[in-house]
Formats: structure tokens, sequence, C-alpha cells
């Protein structure tokens, strides 16, 4: 009610400008927001598993994206509803978690949520379907632990982590080379994985891309890739050996911050200022080449002389360097970032054993290859493919097998995939749900039948009749009491996934369920939607 | 329900959205069919632009370029086609073509309840087939020079063949060949300038063994330097600004101003005597040179030219092997470049100056002559075309036969393969075989052939191991194709192999288009 009285029976208004606002309340409200979710959830809902299909997005600048990556999806759909932007944050937040799983994850709230409205349809309050939803995603999330396996590999046999990220890359466009593209994400979390500290730092690994050449071209490099060239074309392109100065201070005069002015009122001033001027360039080449650089990489741009003073001392540069590839280097090499010419010491330096340039295709495209680095802990994955949506679709697709890398050599707990721990969660919390007594009871019950609800997708995007399978699949894994059994999703005639190689990380599945529970909680506590009207 | 987009933002799901995105880029791939093979058709583009120019073209990246495109399939196609231009220079429209029969193979197998990850999964076999089937066929001809350079040369005639150069062609081709092999193996086609020059005939048109800038010679400098030494420079040559910073010059007399103007020049002519330093009859400078150093260079008997562009310094650092120097403290360092003889030359109106006798000649100069401006930009492109191929070849140097030889070949082994596999691949493989034999059928069509007939005989003739036949569009038959000549490189058949699947496949996966709304501008009263 917008409008109320006080004691003395004179209206007042709550809500200004009542009539141009709309407003939902009660199990309106909750309707309308579980509609919305839930066509959120149907657009990402056949993109799921490795016989997804892709979407096309066109952007509002008529850019052109191909992708099947939830997180992508839906951050490029730009959607308006509130609700719907709760789904965009929900697949978000598992990306930035774990990195993978967008898609199931935006799935399984949509399943949620159209458990939820029956539930409601039923007459059960909306917050004890929260609360049932809630123990029962404990449950799950329980079960999961127990069914999950530790799973062994070191830094000799990384073979493990290398299917688990085929399985992740399966679902791309990009599976036709998924063998290799997993090796080498494998390869590139190995060589910065700090394996004592069970810690990763992705930011180490540099997804470089470029437009052109073969999906198979694609390679890891132990090292670093820096779009740019040397500054003067007559420089050298290849440097073995070399000793970096890394700097981010100009090759030019300094520039005080201060304010100041420098008069110039007689010739003989003149002259000085010249002198003093040359004198400049000459001692920061001549501070360089003291210190045994051979090559000077730098944040700025040089002067045309600088630039010429160090092709002359025989000193290749490289300009306009940017910030994060410029500590990149610095970590690689173990030099130091040096911001002033007095700083520079031959401690600072960095090494790299190889520094190169390569030509690419037709056009004067070049880029730097800094390899055989000191510290080899910084690695980068340069991607080459026949279009742009492609490299930026393969950069997505890399992205998500590091992550899952990265969270097995955090967490070495799977289980398996294919649907198979959806189904054994959904067992699982069937069979808890008859403890509670209560109305949650129900809603623990719709739990379970939403977390079919991922492999009847599954089944359904792979071409196979989706009740039927997921009931066959169910019921063998009762009679065996496995709980290894998904959906065949590749057609290989067995639905045993330990023999199909089919793993997800634990945390990444755990991840799925509880932030899809509290999404949905949230969703459902919702009882009032107000929304200016558009002007 | 409420709707989750935002207002114009658009959604299209399942067969709709596949049928939007078949015919956007089916319309794409007709669009430039005609211009496919030697007897393709020219477009011409107006621009929208101001003025309303026109460019008249056979180049598919460049039409599809220059086209507004709103389908987002189509979109993918147009981006191939600039990647296969960016990378090997030709075979843009082929990539195109293939790609949009690729697709409409792919709506009838859809339309008979083939589901689309099917036909990709039968794409990608047989595309990995047809790759196998060009790598057995593949003529290498590194190891012997002349031939090898015989084989360029066919592939800069079968290349320049459906340009407008055609008539000339075995006189573009030498050129072409010649220009590369100058490159010594680098894909740097910057250091091949390109001088288009109105006036005369496209058969005029020559490559300079020496090079030429595009320059005037300044007034009372020496027109003809024999044995010239040539300091390549990038240096401000107007009045040397004091580049330290907050520098000011502030005076309270006008003698005072006198003075230092003097320090300036005195400045100035240091500089210029500097760089006499070097022992030098010819200085090239990026920069503007002004009045007064001119003179002084004029007094020297010092031909100064000014104002060279960034790519014609590179250029000519390249072919005179001098160092591109900024300071010039130390004169005996600084390595000069050489060249026998520098002149003025005339073409048509324009004077140019020509260095011949060049040291390094890693750079050369071709000078296009022709009709209109519309004739020498297609020139270009053509010769463009052509030289990245050449370039691309240098470097990878397997070949192929020509005229839909090779689209013959994979069809066969892509048949066989359909033929033995199992399953509802087998349709899409086999449809695939289809998309290949139409770049042939097309290429006879354009030639107002018969390109039933055609294609039938070739297919009948390539039934028997190793044979060369292809279609010959001056002869309007089937014959061989290493008795014409007609070659091209296997780098430009196998990108527009895998990037034409690759583009197909990408759009066959998508099931659902979602256009976001138009970004509104700002109205700005």
């Amino acid at each position: 009610m917008a409008l109320a009285f006080d004691e003395y029976g004179r209206p007042f208004i709550i809500l200004r400008e009542q009539d141009q606002k709309t407003r939902l309340r009660g199990i309106d409200a909750q309707k309308a927001n579980i509609a919305a979710g839930k066509a959120v959830a149907r657009i990402l809902r056949s993109s799921l598993g490795p016989k997804g299909m892709d979407k096309m997005l066109q952007g509002p600048d008529g850019d052109v994206t191909i992708t099947n990556d939830g997180a992508t999806i839906l951050e490029q759909m730009d959607v308006d509803n509130q609700i719907a932007k709760l789904m965009v944050e929900l697949s978000r937040s598992q990306d930035y978690e774990i990195g993978d799983g967008t898609t199931g994850v935006v799935v399984m709230a949509g399943a949620l949520l159209e458990q939820a409205e029956r539930q409601l349809d039923r007459g059960i309050h909306p917050i004890r379907i929260a609360e049932g939803y809630e123990m029962a995603s404990r449950v799950a999330v329980e079960h999961l632990e127990r069914i999950s396996q530790k799973f062994e590999f070191d830094i000799n046999n990384f073979e493990p982590l290398v299917q688990t990220c085929m399985t992740t890359l399966s679902s791309k466009i990009v599976n036709r080379c998924k063998r290799s593209l997993a090796e080498i994400a494998v390869k590139a979390v190995l060589a910065v994985a700090d394996l004592e500290r069970r810690d990763v730092n992705l930011d180490l690994i540099k997804v470089e891309g470029k437009v052109g050449g073969k999906l198979e071209d694609t390679e890891l490099i132990y090292g670093i890739l820096v779009d740019k060239d040397m500054s003067h074309p007559q420089m050298p392109k290849r440097i073995e050996d070399a000793h970096i100065a890394i700097l981010t201070c100009p090759f030019e005069p300094p520039k005080p911050k201060t304010k100041h002015k420098v008069d110039i009122d007689t010739v003989e001033k003149f002259e000085l200022l010249r002198k003093q001027e040359q004198q400049y360039f000459d001692e920061m080449v001549k501070k360089c080449k003291d210190v045994g650089a051979t090559l000077v990489i730098c944040q700025w741009g040089f002067d045309d002389e600088a630039n010429h003073l160090l092709m002359h001392r025989n000193l290749p540069a490289v300009r306009w360097v940017g910030g994060v590839e410029l500590e990149l280097i610095a970590i690689a090499t173990g030099g130091r970032i040096v911001p002033r010419f007095q700083e520079l010491t031959t401690e600072k330096l960095g090494k790299a054993g190889l520094v190169r340039e390569k030509s690419f295709g037709t056009t004067k495209e070049r880029m730097l290859y800094i390899e055989h680095c000191a510290n080899s802990r910084a690695v980068t994955i340069f991607i080459r493919g026949g279009n742009k949506m492609m490299i930026e679709e393969t950069k997505r697709s890399i992205h998500d097998a590091l992550c899952v890398a990265r969270n097995l050599i955090r967490n070495k707990s799977i289980v398996y995939g294919g649907g198979a721990a959806e189904i054994a969660c959904s067992l699982a919390v069937d069979a808890a749900a008859d403890k509670y007594p209560g109305v949650e009871q129900y809603a623990i019950r719709a739990f379970a039948e939403a977390l079919d609800s991922v492999p009847m997708a599954l089944a359904e995007n792979s071409g196979l009749q989706p009740i039927e399978t997921l009931s066959a699949v169910k019921s063998q894994q009762i009679k065996e009491n496995i709980p290894f059994y998904g959906i065949d999703c590749n057609d290989v005639g067995t639905n045993d996934m330990r023999d199909q190689n089919v793993f997800e990380t634990l945390i990444g599945k755990q991840q799925q369920i509880l932030l899809a529970t509290q999404v949905v909680k949230m969703i459902l506590k919702i009882d009032d939607v107000i929304s200016n009207a558009e002007y | 329900i409420d709707k989750i987009f935002k207002d114009d933002a658009m959604e299209e799901k399942g067969e709709r959205a596949r049928m939007a995105s078949f015919i956007g880029a089916m319309a794409v791939a007709d669009l430039v069919k005609s211009t496919l093979g030697p007897k393709g058709m020219d477009k011409i583009l107006q621009s929208t632009g101001r003025g309303h120019s026109v460019t008249v073209t056979n180049d598919g990246a460049t039409i599809l370029k220059s086209l507004h495109i709103d389908n987002p399939a189509a979109k993918v196609l147009v981006d191939i086609s600039k990647v296969q231009d960016d990378e090997v220079g030709d075979g843009t429209t082929s990539v195109v073509v293939l790609a949009g029969e690729l697709l409409r193979e792919a709506e009838k197998l859809v339309a008979s309840k083939i589901h689309p990850m099917t036909i990709i999964a039968g794409y990608r076999m047989a595309a990995e087939c047809a790759r196998d089937a060009l790598l057995k066929r593949v003529i290498d001809n590194k190891e012997n020079p002349e031939k090898f350079r015989s084989d360029l040369l066919k592939i800069a005639m079968t290349t320049l063949c459906s340009k407008i150069l055609s008539q000339d062609k075995e006189h573009f081709a030498e050129m072409a060949v010649d220009a590369v092999f100058r490159l010594k193996g680098s894909t740097n086609l910057e250091a091949i300038q390109i001088i288009k020059k109105p006036g005369g005939s496209l058969r005029d048109s020559f490559l300079d063994e020496g090079f030429i800038l595009d320059k005037k010679i300044g007034l009372g400098q020496p027109k003809r330097i024999e044995n010239a030494k040539i300091l390549v420079a990038n240096t401000a040559m107007d009045t040397d600004k004091v580049k330290i910073y907050g520098a000011r010059v502030r005076v309270d007399s006008m003698t005072k101003v006198a003075e230092i103007e003097g320090a300036e020049k005195e400045k100035m002519k240091d500089k210029v005597n500097k760089i006499l330093a070097h022992g030098i009859n010819c200085f090239v400078n990026r920069q503007l040179i002004y009045n007064f150093p001119e003179e002084l260079f004029a007094d020297a008997g010092v031909l100064a030219i000014e104002h060279a562009d960034f790519e014609g310094i590179e250029r000519l650092g390249l072919v005179t092997g001098g160092e591109i120097a900024s300071t010039f403290d130390n004169p005996e360092s600084v390595k000069l470049g050489h060249c026998k003889l520098i002149e003025e030359i005339m073409i048509g109106e324009d004077k140019l100056i020509h260095f011949s006798g060049v040291e390094m000649g890693q750079a050369c100069s071709i000078v296009l002559r022709g009709a209109s401006h519309h004739v020498l930009d297609e020139a270009e492109r053509s010769l463009h075309d052509a030289l990245c191929v050449l370039s691309q070849t240098v470097n990878d140097s397997r070949v192929l036969l020509g005229g839909g030889w090779p689209e013959m070949v994979m069809a066969k082994e892509v048949d066989e393969l359909a033929r033995k596999t199992a399953g509802k691949k087998s349709h899409a493989i086999e449809a695939f075989s289809r998309a290949l034999v139409a770049i042939p059928t097309t290429i006879s069509d354009n030639a107002g052939l018969d390109s039933a007939e055609l294609v039938a005989q070739l297919r009948a003739e390539h039934h028997n191991e190793g044979c060369n036949a292809g279609i010959d569009v001056i002869s309007g038959a089937v014959g061989d194709m290493e008795e014409r000549g007609i070659y091209e490189a296997f780098k430009v058949k196998q990108a527009v192999l895998l990037s034409a699947t690759e583009a197909a496949e990408m759009i066959l996966r998508v099931d659902e288009i979602i256009t976001c709304a138009p970004r509104r501008r700002e109205d700005r009263m």
C-alpha cells in the first residue's frame, strides 16, 4: 500500500509517484521472477555438454561473438531484467571462483526455479522451499565429498590432468585438437605452479592470440611474447644470451614534476643547454651499455636521436611495452624494473637465452619472442586460428582448461562428469528427503528432481531420449551401487565415466550446487518488485 | 512474461536462427561467386562517403571489406576472407565460395533431419582427408632453382589471369617473381614499393632494378651523381628545438633576439657541417629540410632529399645498405649507403629520383602505368595478390596444379572416404565432396561454359590415377593442367580448405542468435 494515513486521517505518500511505477507483489512477484530466471536458463540449456550448440551474439556495436561459454554468453547478452542480471552474476561468480561449469550452474539454477514454481503452486511457502533447498544442497555437497576420488599425478606423470582438461575442452569448438590444447594448458599450469604450496598464479600465464595460421599451430612458449618490434628497423633481429634492462623511464630529457622554466636569454645559455641536452642522451645510452645490457625494453618512447644512438652503440631496444607485459618480462627474466637511469646496475638486468623477432603472414606484423628465460615461471600460450572469433573462443576455452588444471592442483579430488555426479547426488538427496519431517521434505524432493535436469539436458543435447536414458542410468547406479555411471554423450558405447575419462573437479561441482542454491534462495525470498516506469 | 532483454534487442532461436545464418552466409557467397576464376566478372563499389569514390575490383577481400553487413553469419565470412588476405594474399574469393557451398549442403542435410553436430563431425573428417589427399599430390621443386622459378612464374600467371592484368600476365608474372626473389625469403612486402603513375598502358609498367623515390631534387643541387655516398637520416632539419622540458626563450631586447637567432643558425650550420663531414654527396631525410640547410647542402654540392616517408627511408636503408642515422657526431662509424648513380628521371609528367647500381638490393620498386586511377588501383591489388602468394611460396615451396584440379582430387578422396564410413556422418562427407566440386562448376559457369558437361568429364578423367586434368577456360574443355602451366600454391589451397571448413563449422554450431540493442548515440545538441 503506497498510501497511508496518519493519526489525524491525513494521507501521506510512502512511495513517490506511484502511478509511474510498476509494482508486482506476493505470489505474482515470485512467479515473474521465476519466469525470468527460467528464460535465461533456457537460453543456455542447449549449450551444455560436449554436443552443446553455440550462440551467436551481436554486440551493440555490431561486433559478432560466437561462443558456448555460459559466462561469456550471459555477459554479452546485455539483459535488462533484474532477475536475469542475478543469473548473469551467478555465472560470473562461478567463472571467477572456478573458471569452468559456468553453463551448468545456470542450468542448475533454472531447474531449481522450475521446481520451486511447482511447489509454490502447491501452496508451500517460499521460505520453506528455500530452507528445504538449503538442507538438500548440504546433503548433496556432503555426498559429493563421499563419492569423490583422489586423483594422483605428479610433475612427471601429468596424463590424468590432460584427460581432465580434455573433458573441459571437448564441449568447445576447439575439440578438433583438444589433445594438443589440453597438453599445452597442463604444461603451462605446471610451469607456473607452486606444487609445494599447491598454488597456481594464473597471471603468470599470458594468453596471446594472432589471427592467421591454423589451430594446430598454437604453441606454448616458455617465455614471453610481446606484440612489439625493435624500435629501429636495422637493429638485430636475434639476440642470444640477452641481458635485458627493463626501464620505465623514457629516453628523453628529464621532466621534473615541479613546474619550472628554463629561460634562455643569452647565446651562451643557448649553447650550454644544447650541449647539456646532447649529453643527456649520450649518458643514458652509456649507462645502459656500461652495466652490460644487450637489450633495452622500455615502457615509453624514445626520441629519434636516442633511437639512433642506441642503434649506433649496437644496443637493440623495444619501446612502448605495456605495463603488464613489462612486469611479466621482469618476472620471467629475473630482472628488476628500473624507474631511473641512475639506479641501473648489473644485478638488476634480466637474463634471457634468446630474444628473436618473428614476422607473420603478408602484413608487416612482427612479434618479439623472449625465450629461455632465467626464471621460466612465466609462460605464454600463443593461439593461432582462422579468424578473430575463433581466436577469441579458443582463448576462452584455454582459460577454462587452465582453471580446471589449477583447481586440480589445489585440490586433488575429482568427481565423475557426464551427469554421473548429479545423478548420484539426486539419489542421495531423494533418500535423505524422507528423513525430514515437515513441509521441507517436498522441497528436498524437488531439489533431487532439479538435479536430474542436468543429465537430462546432456542427453537431450546429444540427441538421446532424455527420460529413457536418464532412468536407465539411474537404475544402473542403484543396482550396482556405483556412482560412476553417466550419460554417454559421445556415443562411445559405455556409461561408465571412468572408462570414458570424464572427470570434473570436486570443488567445481560443489561450488555449482552451492551457488545455484544461493541464488535461487535469494530469488524466492523476493516478494515485491518495484521498478521505475520507462522515462 | 517479462522480457529479459533490452528494447530493440532481438533473439532468434533454433531453426530460425540457423536459417538466418545460412541465408546470410550464402547471400555473401553468391555475391562474390561471379568473380571467381579467370573469366570472373568485376564489381563496382561506390562508397557512401564524400565524393562517392568508385572502385572497380574482382578481389574478394576488397569487395567484402567494403560491404556494410548486418547479418552476423555473413560477418564471419567477411572475416575469413580478410584473414585469408592477410595470411596468404590470394584465394579470398574461393574461401568464401567454398564456405558458402559447405553451408548450402549443410542446409539440405539439416532439412533431412541430420543433427548439425553430426554434420560437423563429417565435415571434419572430410577436411582432414582432403588435406591428406592434397599433401600426397604436391610437387616440391625447392632443390631445383630453375624449375622452382618456373613454378613461381606459373603460379603468378595463374593468380594474375583472373585479374585485370591478364592481358599482360607474362610480363607481370616476370616482374612479380623478380621482385620477390629480391626479398631473399623475407615476407615483408613493404620492401616492394609500388608506384602508380597514370598514363601509358599497363604494358609500360616495369620493375626497376634500382630504387625509385617519388621525390624531387632540391633547387640548385646536382641532378646526377655518380658513385653516390648516401646518408639516410631521420632528424629535424628545421630549427633544432631544445628538448629539455620547460625551456623557453626570454629576451629583453631586439639585439638579443638577433643573437639567439644567429646562434640557432650557427647550430644548424654545425649540424650540416657534421653531416657533410661524413663525406657524402647525397643526404636523404625523413623530415622536412628547411630552406637554410637546403641552401647549405646545395653550396656543398650535396643532393638533399627531404620528406621521404618512413617506409621510403626504411626501403632506402635496405637497398643502399646504409644505416638510418639521427645523430652525426661520429662520422667514422656511421654506415653509409652506396649506389652507382642517382639521377632524376621522368615518368609521365612527374620527376622521380632514381637510384641505380645499389649494393644490397633487398627492396625494389615497381612502376605501374595505366589509363586511369581505377585501372591502376586494381592493377596494384592484383599485383599485391601475386606478390603475397609468391612470397609465401618462396618459404613453403610446395605447389599444386590449378584450374579445379585440386578440388577434383580432394573430392575424389573424400567420396571414397564417404563410402567407407558407416553412420550418418557419411552423408556429411558426401556433401563435403559436392561442395568441393562446386568450385570448378562455378569457374566454368563464370566462363560461360557448360559446367555440368565439363565437370562430369573431369570427374571421369580423375577416376584414373595420377591424372592432371582440370578445366581449361580458354579453350573451354578439359585439359592437362601441367601442360597448360596452371599452378597454384599449396599454402593457399590449404588455407582455403581449412578456414572455409572452420567457418562453416562455426556457423553450423549456432542455434541461437542474440542481437543486442544498438548502442544509442547520445544526442548532442
